[in-house]
């Protein structure tokens, strides 16, 4: 019995170490000879049967299924922290005040103040626009700093550099194996070719979306929309000429440097005439700015110039975007 | 009272940078001229700064205003406010960003492409102009816009030296901004819906009445979570803090001087001022946010310099550093009480002084060693760069804690806050892990750096460092021993600015 | 608390949204998709103040005439217009981190040839090893 237990033993602490019983079919490679330099002698599992340790089979699984294990278990994981963080909002949704009441915290005198007052302190029908751009016009301000950091941003990561990478395709970085050095990926190919179709369509539209921007910007204060929405809407139209004509013909009237130039000058503007404006209110002083009548389209105070400002910057940079993803130039 | 000029002054100083940011792409790039308007800009505002906190403490009590942006007061417009806590964090930034600069004009103009370096010094700009107006923002939104900008700037300057390593640090990095930033934006929508408010001081007057009424507790304690959580991801609390040793140690020193000496502080620093002025520390303790802190601060501490003992790149070390300096800060947050802050606001000022003056120093003779980041690389350095090397041992002992550097004035500040709190024991058992681990990679740096290495030292063909740099590293070891050996009226200064904040 | 969340139906719909787009921007690994779950995410904030901005039967914050060439200023008229100016604010920092990590990408794409962060750190350890492996090789050669 012992014995028994022993052999058992034994012969799974072989399977495990990987010395396991030697089968019929087995073939034995030759001997190498006695004389041969100690590196080339042959490893020791050629010389005897040699089954793969626990180890061995291990690392042998992992590499085969570890990945696609892995990949379950965190698709798993993923979608266990998305239910969890789900149910913790749910469960904060259900407690907060009721949708669409009137009695709701949030609409307190603070609203008050903007609706009733909003028209003859600031000047402009739409309440949206005077709330953004006066009451709280350093948020706003904030706001196109931002699209301006992400347009310097993205210039620099997509501009110069990447030009000279595009000159360089045509002799690749290929070292002695005929390996690509830097494993890049297929290059981005934007196809164009002249179409008929495209730029009749172009030719016709293209007047009446810049038409549809300005009325937009310019109305920003009567009437919903403004400079950001405006600007989205101008950026069309210079999106589609330029693939219907080609990037060239609209990089003949707006190229990188008219694009910093007019951005600044118009970001520059907005921070001028705001900080005048910051520095009179806080300051008490009297401000020579008109608010003009309430509905009229010179009205507002500088809602409207700065509206057409931001106008500007918006268009210019998502058309600024999109040229930098599609050409890597502007 | 105030006089206008000094009241004007948060406002002037937020807006002079945004406008050198927003001038800067139209300026020709010869004569460095961009540099050297950032440099000017900044250092103005260091001295006006400073101006501010003289006004505001010199009478004997401590001032604070608020400054209405535009016509209309408190809860219709925005506001800034300045109090000497904001003073004297807006006179630290500036005086670290313009070292942070100064001292790595060589390897700045080394690292980065000339048609870039205009670029960046729009970013740095931007830069400051969001850390100013986090620390004077009063309203909650404007700290979102100008976290986001921020966010985007530090990314942006991270991947400002060309190289795909770069490119992938900068990516982890925003993507761990982002979730954050988006985690605030939730927790700011569910707090404007609670409140009705934006602004901090009347946020504060709703959310006390939503508490001593005991409604809506459970969405307010899951904003709070919210808006710490995001905060701490920006700010790299220990967790979260995976991106920021890719972050800091890829990029160029400058970046990596800025990021981990202030960009992390504006973040940390918009938490306090959450906890202050938004919730107030009874709210927090109700919440149990501050025990919370406490835990991840004490776990960043131990485990941020457990991670630096495996690192043998210098700047990685560093960064990896900054991990257990940041838990340092967030322990004194979480003690919850005033001079538990005003501890971890010593430990921002300090941190923000010695991690640029760390990093210039390891840049300085990583440079010296022929741009070779690895540690055994550097040995023998300090012969040929001196200022550097003293820069590097200074910073060491400091992060130490040995007496008489500024990191031990901190710590001290932090173990007497911690006396008269019922933590005492672990923020103590802490603190001393902490420091021996700091010892035990710095003391390896320093040994390193100074031992002599003959053949080595031949090969080194590092040009002698440039006046600016030498000059910024004086004035880094000047405020290092300043604030090692006379750190109690500054501590004095910052309880009085803390208990108006 | 169902019937709560039935009636807060736009919240509960907008927190849905954002765990998702939560989720996907953590812990997806193509950056792509990343990128697709933060805008996910933003708009479900989005969604989120647009509902919390609504009071039932009012217009839009834009100042009605009131038939005698006055204006209707009651404030029991118009919805509430913060969260607007909040969504406006919201809707042009996501375009711009969205251009902005979308640019990191391409250019990750372009050195690295993968979309996938981790893979990408891979990759550059390889690179970094045979870069490393080549100068110990031109090392020995010069020396021997």
């Amino acid at each position: 019995m012992n014995e028994e237990l022993k052999a058992i033993w034994r012969s799974l602490f072989d399977w495990v170490m990987g010395n396991g019983p030697r089968p019929e079919n087995e073939v034995i490679p030759p001997e190498p000879p006695p004389d041969l330099p100690f590196t080339l002698k042959p490893k020791d599992k050629y010389s005897r049967f040699h089954e793969a340790t626990l180890k061995e089979r291990y690392s042998q699984w992992v590499e085969i299924h570890g990945l696609h294990i892995f990949s379950i278990v965190y698709s798993g994981l993923s979608v266990l922290t998305c239910v969890v963080v789900v149910s913790l909002l749910l469960a904060t949704v259900a407690e907060l005040p009721p949708f669409g009441d009137e009695k709701n915290p949030a609409n307190n005198e603070v609203i008050r103040r903007y609706v009733e007052h909003g028209g003859h302190e600031t000047g402009a029908q739409n309440i949206v626009a005077g709330l953004i751009l006066d009451y709280r016009a350093f948020d706003t301000f904030g706001e196109s700093a931002v699209l301006f950091t992400a347009a310097v941003s993205v210039l620099m990561i997509l501009g110069a550099s990447r030009r000279n990478k595009q000159d360089n395709e045509l002799s690749p970085n290929v070292n002695e194996d005929g390996k690509n050095f830097l494993q890049r990926g297929p290059p981005i190919k934007t196809f164009r070719k002249d179409d008929a179709i495209l730029r009749g369509v172009a030719t016709l539209s293209i007047p009446v979306i810049l038409m549809m921007g300005c009325v937009v910007v310019i109305n920003g204060h009567l009437s919903p929309g403004g400079g950001f929405s405006g600007g989205a809407i101008l950026s069309t139209a210079l999106i589609l000429a330029a693939n219907a004509y080609g990037f060239e013909r609209v990089h003949d009237f707006f190229n990188e440097r008219t694009f910093i130039v007019s951005s600044s000058t118009a970001l520059m503007i907005y921070a001028l005439s705001k900080g005048y404006s910051f520095f009179t209110g806080a300051n008490h002083l009297h401000s020579i700015i008109p608010k003009g009548t309430i509905g009229n389209i010179l009205s507002g105070g500088l809602i409207l110039p700065l509206n057409i400002c931001v106008g500007l910057i918006v268009a210019g940079t998502l058309y600024g975007f999109y040229a930098l993803f599609s050409e890597g130039d502007m | 009272m105030i006089n206008m000029f000094a009241y004007n002054i948060p406002f002037v100083s937020i807006f002079m940078l945004m406008i050198a940011a927003i001038i800067t792409p139209l300026l020709p790039k010869r004569n460095r001229l961009p540099e050297k308007l950032s440099c000017y800009v900044i250092g103005i505002i260091a001295i006006l700064s400073a101006y501010l906190l003289y006004v505001l403490t010199s009478s004997g009590q401590s001032l604070s205003f608020n400054f209405p942006m535009g016509h209309f007061p408190a809860p219709w417009g925005n506001e800034l406010r300045a109090g000497p806590l904001e003073a004297v964090l807006a006179l630290v930034f500036c005086i670290a960003m313009l070292l942070s600069l100064t001292g790595n004009f060589s390897s700045t103009a080394e690292d980065i492409a000339p048609n870039r370096r205009q670029i960046f010094c729009v970013l740095v700009n931007l830069l400051t102009a969001s850390l100013l107006a986090l620390t004077y923002t009063n309203d909650l939104f404007t700290a979102y816009v100008f976290i986001e900008i921020n966010t985007i700037a530090a990314c942006a300057i991270v991947a400002v030296k060309e190289g795909p390593e770069t490119v992938r640090a900068a990516l982890r990095y925003l993507v761990m901004s982002l979730v954050g930033s988006g985690l605030v934006m939730i927790a700011i929508c569910l707090l404007y819906d609670l409140t009705g408010h934006l602004l901090m001081q009347n946020m504060h007057g709703a959310i006390q009445v939503l508490v001593t009424t005991k409604s809506y507790m459970m969405p307010l304690t899951v904003s709070l979570a919210l808006i710490t959580a995001g905060l701490a991801i920006k700010s790299a609390l220990y967790p979260f803090a995976s991106w920021l040793p890719d972050a800091h140690g890829s990029s160029t020193n400058a970046s990596s001087a800025i990021l981990s000496g202030l960009v992390l502080k504006g973040h940390i620093f918009t938490i306090i001022k959450i906890f202050y002025r938004v919730f107030g520390l009874e709210v927090i303790h109700l919440l149990r946010m501050d025990t919370v802190i406490f835990i991840l601060g004490l776990l960043a501490m131990i485990m941020g310099s457990v991670h630096a003992l495996k690192q043998t790149n210098v700047k990685r070390m560093i960064a990896w550093s900054s991990v257990a300096q940041v838990g340092y800060i967030f322990l004194g947050v979480g003690l919850n009480t005033t001079a538990g802050v005003a501890a971890a606001c010593l430990h921002i000022i300090v941190h923000a002084c010695i991690k640029p003056m760390l990093f210039t120093a390891a840049g300085g003779l990583s440079n010296a060693a022929g741009h070779k980041k690895g540690l055994h690389a550097l040995m023998g350095t300090f012969y040929v760069n001196r200022w550097a090397g003293m820069g590097l041992i200074v910073g060491a002992f400091s992060m130490m804690g040995i007496p008489g550097f500024a990191g031990f004035a901190s710590k001290l500040s932090l173990m007497m806050a911690s006396f008269d709190h019922s933590v005492v024991v672990w923020s103590l058992a802490a603190l001393a892990i902490s420091s021996v681990l700091n010892a035990l990679y710095y003391v390896p740096a320093v040994i390193v750096v100074l031992t002599h290495n003959k053949d080595a030292q031949k090969n080194f063909t590092a040009p002698a460092p440039t006046r600016s740099y030498k000059i910024s590293m004086f004035i880094f070891l000047a405020l290092n021993f300043y604030l090692g050996l006379f750190c109690m009226p500054l501590l004095r200064l910052i309880t009085r600015g803390v208990n108006v904040l | 608390m169902l019937e709560k969340l039935l009636l807060n139906h736009y919240e509960a719909a907008a927190v849905i949204l954002s765990g998702i787009g939560l989720t996907n921007l953590l812990l997806q690994r193509n950056l792509i998709k990343k990128i697709i779950g933060l805008n996910i995410m933003d708009t479900a904030v989005y969604l989120f103040l647009a509902a919390k901005g609504y009071v039932a039967g009012r217009a839009a914050p834009i100042l009605l005439e009131n038939g005698s060439g006055g204006w209707v200023t009651s404030s029991s008229v118009y919805v509430n217009p913060v969260p607007a100016g909040l969504v406006l604010t919201g809707i042009v920092v996501s375009v711009s981190v969205t251009a902005f990590a979308l640019a990191l990408t391409l250019k990750l794409y372009e050195s690295y040839g993968t979309l996938n962060i981790d893979e990408a750190l891979l990759r550059m350890t390889e690179q970094q090893e045979e870069l490393e492996a080549k100068v110990d090789e031109a090392e020995e050669g010069i020396l021997s």
